[in-house]
């Protein structure tokens, strides 16, 4: 039919490298379909999909503001309902730990595909993170709801909002992709990925603040990028009762970008034989 | 203008295999192996982990596929084909060697790679598409095409979890069937499905081969299929190239080197056929007075199936093809053909299931059992070649004509007795 000439593909061992990004862009489709099946696959049941979506949040707020808040009397951010600082906080985490989990079992979990087509591995744990973004929107709206219903509502710093997700986004890409790539040669992180946000949990300042934290602690706890996003998230949405550890911030994201970058590399090394080991 | 559409120079694939059972590596691996190889670097040597083997299953080889030919390609259970048809779908890399193709590839490995059970139809049309390669627009200007090939209109806004497995193998192949690659590589998934819808994607995949001067790499067990599909055979075996060149004549060689099986196979426990659900244990044939695999065919023949359930497959189905000795098959029996209150059950645990052929049926010849288990329509667990044969000696008329010294074999595959009656003159059929 057309003259054209037909494209050329050179497969050579020890070499699959030059077409790497290339074929990443070719590949975007793919992307976009297996991030939009997870969406669908998510929410299908739509009751238990999005209730559940609308639950947890809710009930960790009200647990963590009871036991926090009310028997421990831990202060909340400055004249903000301890609720609030609680959900402010909650909306961070949550994104970041559902983003981690979801993106270290991606690659087992896609397996069928591993083992069946070519596409560029990196596709699976990237098209994971974006599933939760869904979920970070869902709680995003109930603390909408709540600030208005408690007529507290953020200032102009909710701009800067966005910095910190990106942040928290590279952050569970990052370690989600050594997960992901480890998790297929030694299932054994499965077990390890859990008992990680677990943990994660209890040294992020989630249901309280980092004004709790010892000042001579203060800086090595916000060594831990996740404290920074979550300071972050509170100075954002309310009004700037929240301090950032500027400092250690800025040093947890230079260990996210070694984190990314030697996982990226590690990713890349290890690619080729998951089809042979999935 | 005529180059070759696939180019393969000194390829090869190694496996490493874990043994002691571990077919996955555990964090201690990763930990004591870090040791051990820290150790040595300072000892100031390499060091081999004896658990692990290494294994060639595919080794030099060197092949020019032209543009155009439909290639059959044959061989043992093990002997590398799927390997090959992983390395030119790139889903693997080659440890040696390298691959040249003039034209745009795509794979069929699988039927319905990516399906979502919780999807409708429809939209599993767009992801599988998506995941075989087609681009948005593409899939949206064939959408009504592939629906009607399928002949699920009805039920595209249903979860395909709701389908019957024929169902959903129709929808599978239908995308599959549309995709417009130039060179098209398939391993064995024409082998599910019923049989009015293989006939119509081998069809369609002849056409697109005449027709358009594509490419298509096709890994069968079927000889038929391959004789009458393909003008080109690659023969494998053992990970090495034995034989290429015209398909009747490749065929025709492995057909040759097939019948080197004895009246009875039994695996151990690591090599047994099949999958996490159910494995092959081992096949026999016998007969009433056999010796030596050799049967009269006054007597039944009994097939016994040894396997183990683990946990249940869904729509469990245990059979076997009989082929002759040059390929081609004369029936295939399945333990559900019966009606289904009669079916055997398979429940988790061991089984010895028999297939008895009855007597008087079959010819003199050399035949084979080629064990087929799969989960109805849906998916393969374990889908041989030849593994026993039997060799059929004319013995069971009731007629002084039948035993006749020199009617050692009749014409045509099977040889029963039918009745015959005189139909008196004056009455109509
Ligand atoms: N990922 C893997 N790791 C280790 N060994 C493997 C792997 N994949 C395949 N093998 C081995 O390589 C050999 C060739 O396998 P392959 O799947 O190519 O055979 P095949 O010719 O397709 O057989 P079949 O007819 O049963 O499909 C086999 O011995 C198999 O056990
Ligand atoms: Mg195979």
């Amino acid at each position: 039919m057309s003259t054209q000439q037909p494209p050329e593909l050179i497969i050579e061992a020890g070499r699959g490298e030059a077409r790497y990004w290339q074929d990443l862009w070719a590949f975007r489709g793919l992307f976009y379909f297996l991030a939009w099946r997870d969406i669908l696959v998510r929410y299908k049941q739509t009751v238990i999909g999005v209730s559940w979506a609308l639950i947890r949040p809710l009930i960790t707020t009200v647990v963590f503001t009871v036991v926090f808040g009310k028997l421990a009397r831990l202060p909340s951010s400055g004249d903000s309902p301890y609720a609030i600082t609680v959900l402010a906080a909650l909306l961070p985490w949550m994104f970041f730990s559902q983003a981690l989990s979801d993106c270290s079992n991606s690659l087992v979990g896609n397996a069928n595909l591993v083992s069946k087509i070519y596409f560029p591995r990196l596709i699976v744990p990237a098209s994971s993170v974006i599933v939760s973004l869904v979920d970070f929107l869902i709680v995003a709206v109930i603390l909408a709801v709540m600030m208005v219903s408690y007529q507290y509502l953020p200032d102009w710093r909710v701009l800067c909002l966005p910095f910190f997700l990106v942040v928290a986004f590279v952050t569970a890409l990052a370690a989600g992709l050594w997960f992901a790539a480890l998790n297929v040669r030694y299932r054994d992180f499965r077990h390890i990925v859990p008992f990680v946000v677990q943990i994660g949990l209890y040294l992020s300042p989630v249901g309280f603040t980092s004004s709790v934290v010892p000042e001579q602690w203060r800086f090595l706890y916000s060594l831990n990028p996740m404290v920074g996003v979550i300071d972050g998230f509170r100075w954002s949405l309310l009004r700037g009762n929240a301090t950032i550890q500027w400092d250690a911030f800025a040093i947890g994201i230079l260990l996210v970008v070694l984190l990314l970058s030697t996982g990226l590399r590690y990713f890349r090394k290890v690619e080729r034989t998951f089809a042979d080991v999935i | 203008m005529n180059a070759p559409a696939i180019t393969i120079e000194n390829l090869g694939k190694r496996y490493v295999i874990a043994h002691q059972g571990a077919a996955v590596h555990s964090f201690r691996d990763l930990v004591s192996g870090t040791f051990r190889r820290a150790g040595g670097r300072l000892a100031g040597r390499a060091v081999e982990d004896p658990r692990h083997e290494e294994f060639w299953a595919l080794r030099d080889l060197d092949l020019e596929i032209g543009k155009g030919d439909v290639v059959g390609v044959v061989g043992r259970n093990g002997a590398g084909k799927s390997t090959l048809l992983k390395l030119l779908s790139r889903i693997t890399e080659p440890t040696t060697g390298r691959i040249r193709f003039r034209g745009r590839v795509a794979s069929l490995l699988e039927v319905g790679t990516g399906f979502h059970p919780e999807l409708s139809g429809r939209e599993n049309i767009f992801l599988n598409g998506a995941i075989l390669g087609m681009g948005r627009s593409e899939i949206r200007r064939k959408f009504d095409e592939i629906v009607a090939f399928s002949e699920i209109e009805k039920f595209l806004d249903t979860p395909v979890k709701r389908y019957s497995s024929g169902m959903y193998v129709r929808l599978a192949f239908a995308v599959a069937a549309h995709l417009e690659p130039d060179i098209l590589l398939v391993d064995e998934v024409l082998a599910v499905g019923d049989a009015s819808f293989q006939r119509k994607c081998i069809g369609k995949m002849r056409d697109v081969a005449d027709s358009e001067g594509r490419t298509v790499l096709f890994v069968s067990h079927n000889m038929q299929s391959v004789q009458s599909l393909c003008n080109r055979g690659v023969y494998l075996k053992g990970g090495r190239l034995v034989d290429h060149g015209d398909a009747r004549e490749v065929t025709a060689r492995y057909l040759a080197d097939l019948s080197a099986v004895g009246s009875e196979r039994i695996w151990s426990a690591e090599d047994a056929p099949g999958n996490q659900e159910c494995r092959l244990r081992a096949v026999r044939v016998s007969g009433p007075d056999s010796a030596n695999g050799i049967v009269s065919s006054g007597k039944e023949v009994r097939v016994d199936f040894e396997f183990h359930i683990e946990r249940t497959p869904p729509a469990f189905c245990l059979g076997f093809d009989l082929m002759t000795s040059d390929g081609a098959v004369v029936l295939r029996s399945n333990h559900t053909d019966p009606a289904e209150p009669d079916w055997l059950r398979a429940a988790a645990g061991t089984h010895t299931w028999r297939c008895t052929i009855p007597a008087g049926l079959l010819n003199a010849g050399v035949y084979h059992v080629c064990p087929k288990i799969h989960a109805h329509e849906m998916y393969w667990i374990a889908h041989l070649d030849s593994v026993v044969q039997f060799e059929v000696v004319l013995d069971h008329g009731v007629s002084p004509f039948w035993n006749s010294a020199d009617a050692l074999s009749r014409p045509g595959v099977i040889s029963p007795i039918f009745p015959w009656q005189a139909i008196p003159a004056n009455t109509t059929p």
